[in-house]
């Protein structure tokens, strides 16, 4: 599997995510710049990372969705190739309406950086079919703008579509929701997925637990992997 | 202009006259004046700074830099500072207390290291007042907003709550980063015929004598003084470290100054001053954000995130277009010269022309010393302090503001990001790892102010000492210190004493412990018309281990450990934790370090680590040995049960502060090998760790949910 991780200006997690997808994939990673237009041919899986793309003086990632590579993303979404937005890159993929919904402040109004716990809910969909639904992962968050939202139709719509992939749980219950939720995202929705399950987005970062040394842990090694396995099984897109 | 309002003295300004053999014109008052500023210049200090121990076997740049690099091995060094942003987060907490991380990360770019973690010293005020909350709400948000957005970590830091910060909070901050060896930056390498690059903001009107600002204690008129404070853009800033390191990483500068206090004058000038050289600049080449600005408002501008450039000739190509590519504005300002003068022109009009000497030796200013007679260092009153109920006394210590959890701040700030902590806040040793490697650097940050209010020397020495007895616990090789000295006013002889002695404190601790102090800032005039802050330096020290296994933490007790408490059981209560929740202000001495005994621990606590020989280990520090098991309960989870037949009263065990002294969790297979390490220095096994329940015989039983609502919530 052939991935990139677009670097916009303000990107702070892109050599994070070129990291953890090198070491726990055993790949190499291509570094895309912002003002590029294509991908290197042959790209499988396209990584948008978090930070501030532009700044994001404006709404986050406002900017970053009107940047020059993103036509490039959108085409590549259209073959079915795969395209993870973590945290910025989330929400930059609500700003391209890639994926639905809009990253709002979180309810405290502040920055929250912790370790979090959040359940898989589906694996019919092209990045976690290597996990089991219902487990329980631990990634940590570290955003201010992290509240999903949806008006009430249309969240019923993506919630009756099997497309909510992650939500905020509690790891002694199993048990999964807002009240779970460190941000107040409604339904306690960590992560959603395209209908055609190729585009992912998710708040918390699986970067940060894949380096067993470090403090975040090591469930994002699994997930890696269950990305590298549906993708080996199902073949290039 | 007139020289007094340049914050020049008479004396000062004869002295121009003297070595200019002509009066200054108006710009050149000017820029004299904010060069000899006590900020810039550290005129005050200076001649004591001198007394620390400035090297030792991992020193590769000692003080007199933008930051110190020590070697950390594998072809890596560590360049790391801290500084105060203290007048500004006073008047503007959230810009002032954001710049303040902005500067310091500059600060390490300059170095030609990535700035990879950083720490923060908050000194707040009487936590009851809504103006307390509202100065460290603005600041903790500050640091996050820029630190959170330039992606470095905030992997640790130190905050204290006393009644003599209300009116003026103390914001320390601190950067570190890794650097190639043979990437290292410098600005002592520009040479004549080489070319002047601003890379960078626009100048504008903020912050204009920022450094005056900072130079004189705070008053009603510091409100007025809004325009002095500058506005960050940490966007900005992650381009101009994204440029920096790759305009070095392809050899196109010769030599770089970050913009801080004092802008283009100070970094212009030093950097000329300190490589030998002359400076012309011209003051039409520099971009400005807007019109109609005086040279001297340009010069002394604080507009944040510029750099200064120095680039051979055939370099300025390809330097531009690294610029173009990240987006930042660039341009030339003005060439090295060999004249040793600095020179500014307006176009073709020659409007100042020193010597490059004048601006960077600003004669020193001598100050009065004398002992206070109201310290408070008499005794603290015996029955004030006993301990009637133990239990009650604890909950109270653990859940006081400096005693609490202070998640409520470090949650604020992103301490994952870069992919290199090991060891992030809410631990006493922050750890992160060398890139590429299996070592880690580990870091501590100090401040006692009770203490150096009492005694500045006893003080400043155990601040100091505390600070080493937590990397030796943590099994790591000192490499060098770092400190923010902030104190009142040096005019007054019992405030200058306290900076006298608090610096030979560090100085002589330094010097026996074999601790290098590589780099450092001093903060003066903290003291607004309700009165002054304590002496309060702050010390930031960094260790190294070989091996990252290899490093001892805490909070890892596991149930059915044995707890070791080695040294003395007792300290003192003076100007400790204790005595000032029972008295109300700090009184009373704390124990000072001796330094042969700080070596014979510290040989047994680094053998302990390397063997592998305990599970857990922590210095005891604020609050005492009951605090310190407290939180080593908290943090791993694990109950407690301690015995000691040690007869004296329960506050004197329980809670006195200072010498050296460690708890570790030792499981059993390891008792034989840890007890042999600790042969010859004071040892006692008091207790085994397990079951939901912190006890100490006699004296208290808390449930650990208990202990943690206390430590969390800050209620019991």
């Amino acid at each position: 599997m052939k991935a990139a991780v677009i670097v916009f200006p303000g990107s702070n997690c892109d050599r994070d995510v070129r990291r953890a997808v090198s070491e726990s994939l055993n790949t190499a990673v291509d570094m895309v710049w912002h003002e590029d237009e294509a991908f290197a041919p042959g790209t499988d899986l396209v990584i948008l990372p978090g930070g501030f793309s532009y700044g994001d003086y404006l709404r986050s990632g406002a900017m970053a969705a009107r940047s020059p590579i993103i036509k490039a993303v959108r085409e590549h979404a259209d073959r079915g190739g795969l395209v993870l937005g973590i945290c910025n890159g989330f929400q930059i993929l609500t700003e391209t309406k890639m994926l639905p919904g809009a990253l709002l402040p979180n309810t405290s109004l502040t920055f929250i950086c912790r370790r979090c716990h959040i359940r898989v809910e589906r694996t019919d969909n092209k990045f976690t079919a290597g996990l089991k639904e219902g487990e329980i992962l631990q990634f940590p968050i570290a955003h201010h703008e992290g509240l999903f939202f949806l008006p009430d139709d249309e969240l019923k719509i993506l919630e009756d579509a099997g497309r909510v992939v992650f939500r905020y749980a509690d790891p002694d219950t199993g048990r999964a929701g807002a009240e779970y939720a460190p941000n107040g995202a409604l339904n306690g929705i960590a992560g959603i997925c395209s209908e055609k399950g190729n585009i992912l987005g998710l708040m918390p970062h699986p970067e940060r637990a894949t380096i067993a040394h470090l403090n975040g842990g090591t469930d994002g090694i699994r997930f890696w992997r269950s990305i590298a396995e549906a993708f080996k099984e199902r073949g290039a897109c | 202009m007139d020289y007094k309002s340049a914050g020049l003295s008479d004396s000062e300004y004869e002295r121009i006259n003297e070595l200019l053999e002509r009066e200054p014109n108006s710009l050149e008052t000017q820029l004299i004046g904010v060069m000899w500023s006590e900020h810039c210049s550290y005129k005050s200090t200076k001649r004591l700074l001198k007394t620390y121990p400035s090297t030792g076997r991992y020193v590769l740049q000692g003080q007199g830099e933008n930051a110190g690099v020590v070697d950390v091995g594998e072809g890596w060094g560590l360049a790391f500072k801290v500084e105060s942003h203290n007048h500004p987060s006073a008047v503007a907490p959230f810009q002032g207390a954001a710049t303040g991380v902005g500067g310091i990360i500059r600060d390490i770019i300059a170095m030609g290291a990535r700035p990879t973690a950083s720490m923060d010293g908050l000194f707040f005020g009487d936590p009851s007042l809504k103006k307390t909350e509202n100065l460290s709400k603005g600041i903790v948000e500050g640091i996050g907003a820029y630190g959170n957005a330039v992606g470095v970590p905030v992997v640790g830091g130190k905050t204290f709550y006393s009644p003599c910060y209300t009116d003026n909070p103390l914001v320390n901050a601190f950067c570190a980063g890794f650097v190639r060896l043979d990437k290292m930056a410098s600005s002592q390498t520009a040479k004549s015929g080489d070319f002047a690059v601003l890379l960078g903001s626009k100048t504008g009107r903020d912050g204009i004598a920022g450094a005056s600002f900072a130079s004189r204690e705070l008053d009603e008129d510091s409100k007025a003084s809004k325009p002095q404070i500058q506005i960050g853009d940490p966007f900005e800033e992650k381009l101009l470290i994204e440029c920096c390191l790759d305009l070095l990483d392809k050899d196109l500068i010769a030599s770089m100054q970050d913009m801080g206090a004092a802008g283009i004058l100070s970094s212009s000038s030093e950097i000329a001053h300190k490589s030998g050289c002359g400076i012309d600049i011209n003051v039409e080449m520099i971009p400005l954000r807007e019109k109609g600005m005086e040279p001297w408002e340009i010069f002394l501008s604080e507009s944040q995130e510029r750099m200064l450039l120095i680039v051979e000739k055939d370099k300025l190509d390809p330097v531009f277009a690294l610029a173009a590519h990240y987006g930042l504005d660039c341009a030339v300002i003005g060439n090295m010269t060999d004249s040793g003068r600095y020179r500014v022109y307006d176009r073709g009009e020659l409007i100042a022309d020193l010597p490059t000497s004048i601006l960077g030796n600003a004669p020193e200013a001598v100050w009065p010393s004398a002992a206070p007679d109201d310290s408070g260092s008499g005794s603290a009153d015996r029955a004030a302090l006993a301990s009637k109920d133990p239990e009650s006394d604890l909950l109270s210590l653990i859940s006081c503001h400096n005693g609490r959890s202070k998640h409520w701040i470090w949650e604020q700030y992103d301490s994952m990001v870069q992919l290199h902590t090991i060891e992030g806040p809410g631990s006493p040793v922050a750890a992160v790892e060398v890139p590429d490697t299996k070592r880690a650097c580990l870091l501590t940050m100090e401040a006692e102010p009770y203490k150096c209010r009492t005694d500045p020397y006893i003080g400043a020495s155990e601040t100091m000492a505390l600070s080493l007895r937590g990397l030796w616990v943590a099994g790591a090789e000192v490499l060098g210190m770092t400190n923010c000295l902030n104190f009142a006013s040096p005019e007054v002889p019992e405030k200058f004493y306290e900076l006298e002695q608090s610096i030979k404190g560090l100085a002589d601790t330094c010097r026996d412990l074999d601790c290098p102090v590589v780099s450092g800032n001093v903060s003066l005039y903290n003291e607004t018309a309700s009165g002054q802050i304590y002496p309060t330096p702050l010390v930031v020290t960094a260790g190294l281990v070989k091996d990252r296994d290899s490093r001892l933490p805490s909070g890892k007790a596991s149930s059915g450990d044995s707890l070791y408490i080695v040294g003395g059981p007792c300290g003192s209560l003076g100007a400790s934790r204790y005595q000032v929740m029972k008295e109300g202000g700090p009184k009373g001495v704390t124990v000072l370090p001796d330094h042969d005994n700080e070596k014979a621990f510290r040989e047994r606590a680094l053998m302990t680590a390397e063997n592998g020989a305990a599970s857990s280990g922590r210095a005891v520090a604020g609050g005492g040995l009951a605090i310190a098991l407290a939180n080593e309960v908290l943090a791993s989870g694990c109950g407690l049960s301690v015995k000691t037949d040690i007869s004296v009263p329960p506050e004197e065990i329980l809670f006195s502060e200072g010498g050296a002294r460690a708890v570790y969790a030792v499981p059993a297979e390891k008792e034989k090998g840890f007890e042999k390490i600790w042969k010859g220095f004071p040892c006692i096994k008091a207790g085994t760790f397990g079951g939901t329940v912190y006890e100490w015989q006699d004296m208290f039983r808390i449930d650990i949910a208990r202990l943690k609502k206390a430590f969390m919530e800050g209620s019991c």
